[in-house]
């Protein structure tokens, strides 16, 4: 968790195709110092493309045997049936997506206030204080939070968040049932916190980016500085923020020890989020070390699966924002 | 040095105004007095400290970290500076168009103009296509957008946009308007346009207008304040202060005379 924690928006998510065009152009101008310097950046780019090329290629070749018996139905199914060794992705799938959403609505809102008090409102002094408190959040370990999701948290929220839940919600299904010792709805809240410095980091770098004349501009007609704010930053920021969410997003779908300390690890299709579930990582996590027959190759495809699901949602989180920024604005924003 | 004799029914009054952006004094006790109705231009060398002057004068000031003001600053006899004085209120009766064009990028051109008014009481939809009319039409550039008003505020030119943001301001009708280099980065043409919307919005405005071009000083307004500062480090001061035809033509300080004639500055 610690080594992309407090992420730089440019590394984020614009693709720098400027880089590689340039290295080319350098090549071909031929100044010996730039030639080699380009050469050992080609490599090294490269290399990155053939470690992933090669780890999927592991898994896809050591997951025959799961992909043979199961075809593409593995990814829909929602079999999990140890005696007749018949599985499925689908439980686990709907595990990580549901998980790592439900971090995600909780997650934005307070990532891009924190953001927003950082940008607009904090005195110098104390954007130093909060910032690095936010730093810390993220520099905690996985399995810390999942100690403490499941020794402090889980009986927090079963004793002072669920029960007014259920009071008031509880005639709908996701908030129907007995909170279980352990839980879905935790694992989300841990995942909620993991991603926040991510959330809030990338948010602020997007806020900061907002030029100071859309603010002045909205401010001398007379907006107080909540409509500044809502009506000039947020709509001038609103790509780079969704692409700061959907980075939280992949990052909660592809967290591993929290989870699978929290979650239960209960292979169904779970209705209520105070029941328990599994995902991906989380059943890979719990059950590799004990994998025979079958279950090695179907975790390898599960594995698979969720490089899949990582890489659908940042290469989305890139076209998303490109669209955005391109859309109705026209030349003059870069 | 002060000015204050000069006109007789200001709707500002600025009183002993001194200005610092944090320990660094950027103008000492400025007195001037606004003519209502009247185009007043301020000019004066790079860093004498026009723009900090107009920015104390919608409380723009303050939005800069470690920024101060002393002094008075009357708006119709109310000093903005009052304790219990909004500075949103402020505001919005004194409106500001900036040197750079600055539009919001995600409105349409039609959002654009009503940017201002949308923050108010609610509008009915008849109204505000009104609004948009006549502003745009003051600003001199409804014939060119007419067509296209849901269109990017972001697809007009450098000049068209200055416009829409003058248009933008116009909406909110406040009551003085201030331009602090309005057309510095445009050509000629966006220039003139810009200068005779200037001048149509006489009638029902007070504008203050901060520009480095002397032409455009005497061709538009009525009033001229020439702002200066001594030396490096100094804080800047209102040099001169009077009709603009008298400054131009019978300036009573040498380095006024220097600078409108075009010797140094
Ligand atoms: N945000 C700021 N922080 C610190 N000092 C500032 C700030 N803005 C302006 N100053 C200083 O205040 C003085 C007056 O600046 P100001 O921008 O008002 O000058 P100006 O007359 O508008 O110049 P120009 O004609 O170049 O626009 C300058 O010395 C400038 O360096
Ligand atoms: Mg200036």
């Amino acid at each position: 968790m610690g080594e992309a924690a407090w992420p730089s928006l440019p590394d984020c998510f614009f693709i720098r195709r400027g880089v590689i065009l340039n290295l080319f152009k350098r090549l071909r101008r031929g100044n010996l110092g730039d030639n080699i310097f380009g050469f050992v950046v080609l490599l090294f780019g490269v290399s990155i493309l053939v470690i992933m090329a090669g780890i999927v290629f592991q898994l896809w070749l050591q997951s025959a045997p799961s992909r043979e018996k199961f075809g593409w139905s593995f990814l829909w199914s929602t079999a999990y049936d140890v005696q007749r060794q018949n599985y499925g992705a689908g439980v686990f799938i709907y595990g990580t997506l549901v998980t790592a959403f439900i971090a995600l609505i909780l997650a934005a809102p307070v990532g891009v206030g924190i953001a927003a008090y950082l940008v607009e409102i904090a005195p110098r002094r104390l954007n130093r204080v909060v910032g690095s408190m936010v730093e810390l959040l993220a520099a905690v370990p996985s399995i810390v939070y999942g100690l403490w999701g499941f020794y402090a948290l889980n009986p927090f929220l079963r004793d002072y968040i669920a029960p007014p839940l259920q009071a008031v919600l509880g005639w709908l299904p996701p908030f129907s049932g007995e909170f279980v010792g352990t839980s879905v709805f935790t694992a989300s809240v841990v995942l909620a916190i993991m991603i926040l410095p991510t959330v809030a980091a990338v948010s602020r770098d997007v806020l900061r980016a907002v030029p100071d004349a859309q603010r002045e501009a909205m401010l001398a007609l007379g907006a107080t500085r909540w409509e500044m704010f809502s009506r000039a930053v947020l709509p001038y920021a609103k790509s780079g923020v969704l692409g700061a969410a959907i980075l939280g997003l992949g990052r909660a779908a592809g967290e591993t020890m929290a989870v699978t300390f929290i979650i239960g690890n209960n292979p169904q299709i779970f209705k209520s989020l105070f029941g328990q579930g599994a995902t991906i990582a989380s059943e890979i996590a719990a059950k590799w070390q004990e994998a025979s027959g079958l279950t090695l190759p179907v975790l390898m495809e599960l594995g698979l699966v969720l490089f899949a699901i990582t890489i659908i949602i940042n290469i989305s989180a890139r076209l998303l924002v490109m669209l955005l920024v391109r859309g109705p604005r026209g030349g003059l924003r870069a | 040095m002060s000015y204050l004799h000069e006109i007789s029914e200001p709707v500002v009054e600025v009183q002993d105004l001194n200005m610092y952006y944090g320990a660094f004094k950027a103008l000492d006790s400025v007195g001037m007095k606004i003519a209502k109705n009247r185009i007043t231009a301020l000019i004066g060398p790079s860093g004498c400290g026009k723009s900090t002057f107009i920015r104390g004068l919608n409380r723009m000031h303050e939005t800069v970290p470690g920024a101060r003001i002393e002094g008075k600053v009357l708006l119709d006899g109310e000093d903005v500076y009052a304790e219990n004085v909004d500075p949103v209120r402020v505001r919005r009766k004194v409106g500001m168009v900036f040197q750079k064009p600055n539009p919001f990028p995600t409105m349409s051109i039609y959002d654009n103009v009503i940017a201002g008014i949308k923050l108010g009481r609610r509008h009915k939809k008849s109204e505000l296509d009104e609004i948009v009319e006549r502003t745009l039409n003051q600003a001199a550039l409804w014939g060119e957008v007419k067509n296209k008003l849901k269109d990017s505020g972001m697809s007009l030119s450098g000049g068209q946009q200055q416009r829409l943001c003058i248009a933008r301001t116009l909406a909110v009708e406040p009551e003085v308007i201030l331009m602090d280099e309005p057309a510095s980065a445009l050509d000629p043409i966006s220039t003139q346009k810009i200068e005779d919307a200037i001048q149509d919005l006489k009638k029902s405005y007070t504008v203050v207008i901060v520009t480095h071009n002397m032409q455009q000083a005497s061709r538009v307004s009525d009033y001229t304040g020439f702002f200066f500062i001594e030396e490096m480090g100094a804080p800047g001061q209102l040099w001169e202060f009077g009709e603009t035809e008298r400054i131009f033509s019978n300036p009573k300080r040498k380095e006024t005379e220097d600078y409108v004639t075009g010797r140094f500055g």
